[in-house]
């Protein structure tokens, strides 16, 4: 099985031997892979039965939830890494979601459109609400409720004092190029970051 | 053609099946202190065991259940066992594939040695001079008669209910014999509410003038008023308000009320149908026992309450399972099983079946239910296979 292009980043973030939580896991098909090269340990978590499904079938652990519910059943810093790939967007509070990654994790992994892609630009400047290649819903029918921008999110990320470890911005062939170096916020369709929390000396968690 | 041949043409029986005895003469030291030198267990076995004799399942059963989890006894039976939808060729647990095994706990009433056998110190019925039981006496004498059918380690141990509770103590009590533990629409103890409603049965039972403190087989009574209001109760349980309403409405059975305290609504008469069905096969003793047996569990309690804790001696995997309609054991019950799962790093999976009946939904053929058991069961099928 080849993995999905805009996981393999991830994969090469994780340590190998990590204990890792997939938030939105799907299929399960990175955990899965990450369990086969890297001897990866963990959970997904998904709302839809027919992935939980699928992920049973392919033996990999999965918790049947749902992602705006929260974190509460797990204990802080009890993950090496939680991911959280193209769901920060459709969730109820992506500020709240994001803090409970980096709680639960030593690190957190998110994954998401930009919303400052000059293909949205464009549409907007038009007057019209933007469907993209990253962004393929229309305005009425889409999962998405809170897009950000790259600046956005980096923005957030100061003001909460997340910090970045690693990034990347790609396009949707999932390359990064000069104008992603140049002007990030407008090429950037996919962005995916490597976040930790700041972790108070002297406390375990 | 009648129901019988029927039932053998349908696809995925296991066709007639033939309990055995088999007596177990190693010596049971209880929980309770006492040990019984010998017992008897009602057995059930579909499909074969393997030359490894590494795919056995074990099915434990729940408050009313006994070993006739599948299949026919005879041609002319008008109900098959009570798992039947999911036991049998082809079917989520696959007998095709699978030995299955499924036994009367100790302390039944279908045979297994209980209040209602005979003692062979008195040479009369126990009744309540038997032991009460616990959900770890029972995984005792299952492990005695797992010895006597030559399985080491069992593929797995699939249960609902109470059942679920003693996959649970399987996996923390005897870690290497249990390779996949699939806990359905169970709890990691009772609530207070459980008990409560354990306690009325048990009144029920008790204030029977028929029981005679549980020695009625020789007054030639049953305590048939107690055990049936027993039941009852425990059905107020087993299904959810929306199902009860789907079912029953509050339709009266006549045109108009008639100011009695006769049977008036579909609901009652629906009650004490099951209750009056539940005094011609069931045992008030036995019913006193299990309902014991769960106020009991608590496989926490040695652990110093943590769950966690227990856990972190399991060595299988876990499939756990709960049903959305279901308030008797909620999933926010299998939640706390998985959340200590989670936190002992155990392998465990969670499904959360939508449903609409309530607790009894795990003995129904729910399609995305089955869908998930299948699939679980068969890659571990997959896996046992795979290895030499």
């Amino acid at each position: 099985m080849s993995l999905r292009r805009d996981l393999e980043p991830i994969v090469e973030w994780i340590r190998p031997g990590a204990r890792i939580l997939d938030l939105g896991c799907g299929d399960g098909q990175l955990l899965k892979h990450l369990a086969g090269t890297r001897g990866v340990r963990g959970y997904g978590l998904e709302i839809d039965p027919l992935n939980v499904t699928r992920c049973i079938e392919a033996g990999v652990n999965v918790i049947q939830a749902d992602l705006d519910e929260g974190l509460r059943d797990f204990g802080s810093a009890s993950f090496d890494y939680v991911v959280m790939t193209q769901a920060l967007q459709a969730l109820q509070r992506p500020d709240e979601a994001l803090s409970e990654i980096l709680r639960v994790g030593r690190y957190g992994i998110v994954t998401f459109p930009n919303f400052g892609h000059w293909r949205v630009r464009l549409a907007l400047a038009r007057g019209r609400m933007p469907m993209t290649p990253a962004l393929p819903a229309r305005w009425y029918d889409t999962p998405n409720i809170h897009l950000c921008t790259v600046d956005d999110f980096e923005a957030l990320c100061a003001l909460r004092g997340w910090k970045i470890i690693d990034r990347r911005l790609l396009d949707q062939s999932h390359r990064e190029g000069l104008g992603h170096r140049l002007a990030p916020n407008l090429f950037t369709e996919v962005a995916m970051y490597l976040l930790e929390a700041p972790r108070i000396k002297g406390f375990a968690t | 053609m009648n129901a019988a041949s029927a039932a053998r043409l349908t696809p995925g029986s296991v066709g007639i099946v033939t309990p055995r005895r088999i007596a177990i003469d190693a010596p049971l030291a209880l929980d309770c202190g006492r040990t019984l030198p010998r017992h008897e267990l009602m057995v059930e076995t579909y499909g074969t065991l393997n030359t490894a004799r590494s795919n056995a399942v074990l099915i434990c059963h729940a408050l009313s259940g006994d070993h006739h989890a599948a299949g026919l006894h005879a041609a002319d039976d008008r109900k098959p066992g009570w798992w039947d939808n999911c036991i049998g060729p082809g079917k989520p647990i696959d007998t095709e594939r699978f030995y299955v095994v499924a036994l009367n706990n100790l302390g039944g009433c279908k045979g297994s040695t209980g209040p209602n056998t005979v003692d062979p110190e008195t040479g009369s019925p126990y009744g309540p001079d038997f032991p009460l039981l616990t959900v770890r006496d029972w995984v005792r004498s299952q492990a005695l008669l797992a010895d006597h059918l030559g399985i080491a380690r069992w593929a797995a141990i699939v249960g609902g209910s109470l059942g679920g509770m003693q996959v649970m103590q399987w996996a923390i009590d005897l870690p290497e014999r249990v390779a996949n533990a699939i806990v359905i629409a169970s709890a990691p103890q009772l609530s207070a509410q459980n008990i409560a409603f354990n306690e009325i049965a048990r009144q029920a039972i008790l204030s029977d003038p028929d029981f005679h403190g549980g020695r009625f087989y020789d007054r030639g009574v049953l305590p048939s008023r107690g055990l049936m209001l027993a039941r009852m109760i425990g059905h107020i349980t087993y299904l959810s308000d929306a199902a009860m309403r789907a079912k029953f409405g509050n339709d009266l059975r006549a045109p108009t009320p008639s100011f009695n305290f006769d049977v008036e609504f579909e609901v009652e008469s629906y009650l004490r149908h099951q209750g009056q069905a539940f005094v011609d096969r069931f045992d008030a003793n036995t019913y006193l026992l299990m309902t014991k047996a769960l106020d009991y569990f608590d496989p926490a309690r040695d652990y110093g309450d943590r769950l966690d804790a227990a856990f972190r001696r399991a060595q299988a995997r876990f499939l756990v399972i709960a049903f959305s309609s279901d308030w008797r054991f909620s999933p926010a019950r299998s939640r706390e099983i998985v959340k200590a799962l989670v936190d002992a790093g155990r392998d465990v999976s969670y499904a959360l079946i939508d449903s609409q009946l309530g607790h009894d939904d795990f003995l129904m053929p729910i399609p995305q239910y089955h869908d998930v058991l299948r699939g679980y069961l068969s890659r571990a099928a997959d896996e046992l296979e795979a290895r030499p």
